[in-house]
């Protein structure tokens, strides 16, 4: 005898493929069995988009995308609104909590070779969702009509009037004004809560669907699938139903536990995560003393302030984030998994962290004459670590060490020696070393066995 | 030809200028919404120009307007000012207002049409920030090659008392200046060229 449950399974199963999408996704979806900490971090950033659409939705119940209003509706969800604050509170901190997740998820991927053939595709997906994710999160930051809001919405706006001939006609277009105004905070709204949302579902099912084709990668970045028993099914895999499924229940609790911590203790982050100049109105004619963007695009923002020339400042910067998209192009090496790559890969991972976390902090600050030659030394580190990636893609030969140190230093230093004015040569020579350093140590040390020889990569999951 | 042979060729070009009439359609149906979001009437109308009374300014003094949304200064500059604008400094990017930042009856050392009037788009040309007015020489924080002039906080820009940008700094074009006109000798009209002038 079925029980009713079978059979109402059953009865949908003839008319929708439900028990077939369970199988395919969850439960006979073979994981590699050596998952680690690094692994939690796509479905918890599946979880935030979830946080952010469910506390949107009830922000807007409340929000007013109106200039007069704007600012007022706010504080009228943070004062007036039963338990309006905290739901305010979860979806600002949602926004800096997506950005973690998704930076640890994207080094993850980096580290273990994740882009790597077969799964660029599931790479450029995920680099397309962060480029998504960046533009919902700018438009959003718009919407409270505070004083950082309207100055950042004006920076980042202007960055299209850098464009040669076009730029000026985009940049009023786009903010359907001659300023930042009533038009474009009702069109960021209507972006934000509709428009990118709708693109940001789409590609996370399109990212998901590249993954569960061709499978996921592991710490050891060895493919599972190349040892299968007798039924087909990868020795080393387990089901991630119910193993990952569980995993993935402790990683969502231990991360909401964090999480509530920031939300009722810390909402504002000592100004990181909602900057105090936002808590006063819009304000056309007085710009706030330090414009910075919000602490998940600093890094970006340091390449943009390092060149002092807008043009080539904003190119320097989409740079910066076109690059990611090329990586599986860039990094041929067929070792996928940091754990078996050469002590210079590591070296140059380590630097690549550093160097993420110092743009950062320096995106945030005030560009004194020392910080500016740091943001433009550490610019540099930021590209050198993608010149390495690609130079440790197969064994070089002495020519092209020679070469690849000749080009990339010389253009460095022309650089250099194009921009160093008088009294500035000390600083500008100090901060010479610390590519010329990088780069004669990734040079040189390739050539030495125990530096630069990737190890070997054994047959099965070690562990 | 009879009716069982299928005309390959007859086929593609009927399928191929079907997606070309089809495509070409698809495309210009996006203008409506593309239009839809450059600005209205309302905003275009609420760019017109704005006349403004200069005739109780005092010495020095720098009032600060609305047009299009934009923030507008005009500065009465005194006679030592102006006449300090004439020296060529060295540390000036374009002294001589060679790129198109002003109508062309403001290419000269005050970037005016009367040197005792400075009319300024108060907008940083780096990103768009808001300059601060610092007319004092030689101030602690901004050193002593400062001869008094706007001083971007973002980032550092600096430009001098007609607007023009300091070398080296993130900013790399002089002020602009928005067209105007004199209606009488205490009356600017702003956003509309002198009646002389070229078009």
């Amino acid at each position: 005898m079925k029980s009713l449950f079978e059979g109402l399974i059953g009865w949908i199963d003839a008319r929708f493929p439900l028990m077939q999408l369970w199988n395919d996704h969850l439960a006979k979806y073979y994981a590699p069995k050596n998952f680690n900490f690094w692994y939690f971090f796509g479905s918890l950033a599946l979880l935030v988009l979830i946080i952010q659409i469910v506390t949107g939705i009830f922000l807007t119940m409340h929000y007013k995308p109106d200039a007069e209003l704007a600012f007022a509706s706010l504080e009228y969800i943070r004062r007036d609104v039963p338990l309006g604050w905290l739901i305010q509170y979860m979806h600002s901190t949602g926004a800096s909590f997506f950005f973690i997740v998704v930076y640890l998820h994207m080094f993850r991927g980096i580290m273990y070779g994740s882009f790597k053939a077969p799964r660029e595709l599931i790479w450029l997906l995920g680099m397309f969702l962060y480029m998504t994710l960046m533009a919902e999160a700018f438009m959003g930051y718009l919407l409270p009509w505070g004083n950082m809001s309207y100055w950042g919405a004006q920076v980042i706006v202007n960055l299209f009037s850098t464009i040669p001939w076009v730029g000026p006609d985009i940049a009023i277009w786009l903010r359907g004004d001659f300023a930042i105004s009533d038009a474009t905070l009702t069109r960021f709204f209507a972006l934000h809560v509709s428009a990118i949302p709708l693109a940001l579902l789409a590609l996370v099912a399109l990212h998901i669907m590249a993954l569960h084709e061709v499978g996921s990668n592991n710490p050891d970045g060895i493919e599972i699938k190349e040892h299968k028993d007798a039924d087909g099914k990868p020795l080393d895999g387990v089901p991630f139903h119910p193993y990952y499924t569980v995993k993935d229940i402790w990683g969502s609790v231990a991360f909401l536990f964090l999480f509530a911590l920031v939300v009722f203790f810390a909402p504002e982050m000592g100004g990181y995560f909602l900057e105090p100049d936002n808590f006063t109105p819009a304000n056309p004619l007085l710009t706030p003393e330090h414009i910075v963007p919000v602490w998940y695009f600093t890094p970006f923002y340091s390449v943009l302030r390092a060149i002092p020339d807008p043009q080539f400042g904003a190119l320097a910067m989409l740079l910066s984030i076109l690059v990611l998209f090329f990586l599986p192009w860039i990094d041929r090496n067929p070792v996928r998994s940091v754990r078996y790559r050469s002590l210079l890969y590591k070296i140059n991972l380590g630097v690549f962290v550093v160097t993420f976390a110092a743009l950062g902090y320096l995106g945030f600050n005030p560009p004194t004459p020392l910080y500016s030659e740091l943001a433009l030394r550490f610019s540099e580190w930021y590209f050198l670590f993608f010149i390495a990636l690609w130079f440790f893609s197969r064994p070089r030969r002495n020519m092209e060490r020679l070469l690849t140190l000749v080009v990339v230093l010389g253009l460095i230093s022309l650089y250099d020696v194009v921009r160093v004015e008088p009294g500035h040569g000390m600083l500008v020579f100090l901060g010479w070393l610390m590519p010329a350093v990088f780069v004669a140590v990734m040079v040189f040390g390739s050539g030495i066995e125990k530096l630069g020889r990737d190890l070997p990569v054994p047959d099965r999951l070690t562990g | 030809m009879s009716d069982d042979t299928v005309d390959v060729g007859r086929r593609r070009f009927l399928t191929g200028s079907t997606a070309l009439v089809g495509g070409t359609g698809a495309a210009v149906a996006i203008w409506p919404f593309i239009a839809s979001m450059s600005p209205s009437a309302r905003a275009r109308t609420a760019g017109a120009p704005i006349e403004v009374d200069i005739g109780q300014m005092e010495w020095g003094q720098k009032i600060d307007l609305i047009w299009r949304k934009q923030p507008i200064w005009i500065i009465r500059r005194t006679p030592e000012m102006v006449a300090a604008l004439e020296v060529e400094a060295s540390y000036l990017r374009d002294p001589h207002s060679e790129q198109e930042q002003q109508p062309e009856f403001a290419r000269n050392s005050h970037r005016s049409l009367n040197p005792e009037f400075l009319v300024l788009v108060g907008i940083c040309t780096h990103l768009g920030c808001n300059p601060t007015y610092r007319p004092d020489a030689a101030p602690e924080d901004l050193g002593p090659e400062w001869q008094g002039g706007f001083f971007c906080a973002c980032h550092g820009s600096r430009f001098d008392l007609s607007g023009r940008v300091y070398d080296h700094v993130p900013a790399n074009a002089n002020l602009r200046v928005p067209p105007y006109r004199f209606v009488s000798d205490t009356r600017i009209l702003i956003g509309e060229m002198p009646e002389d002038a070229p078009a």
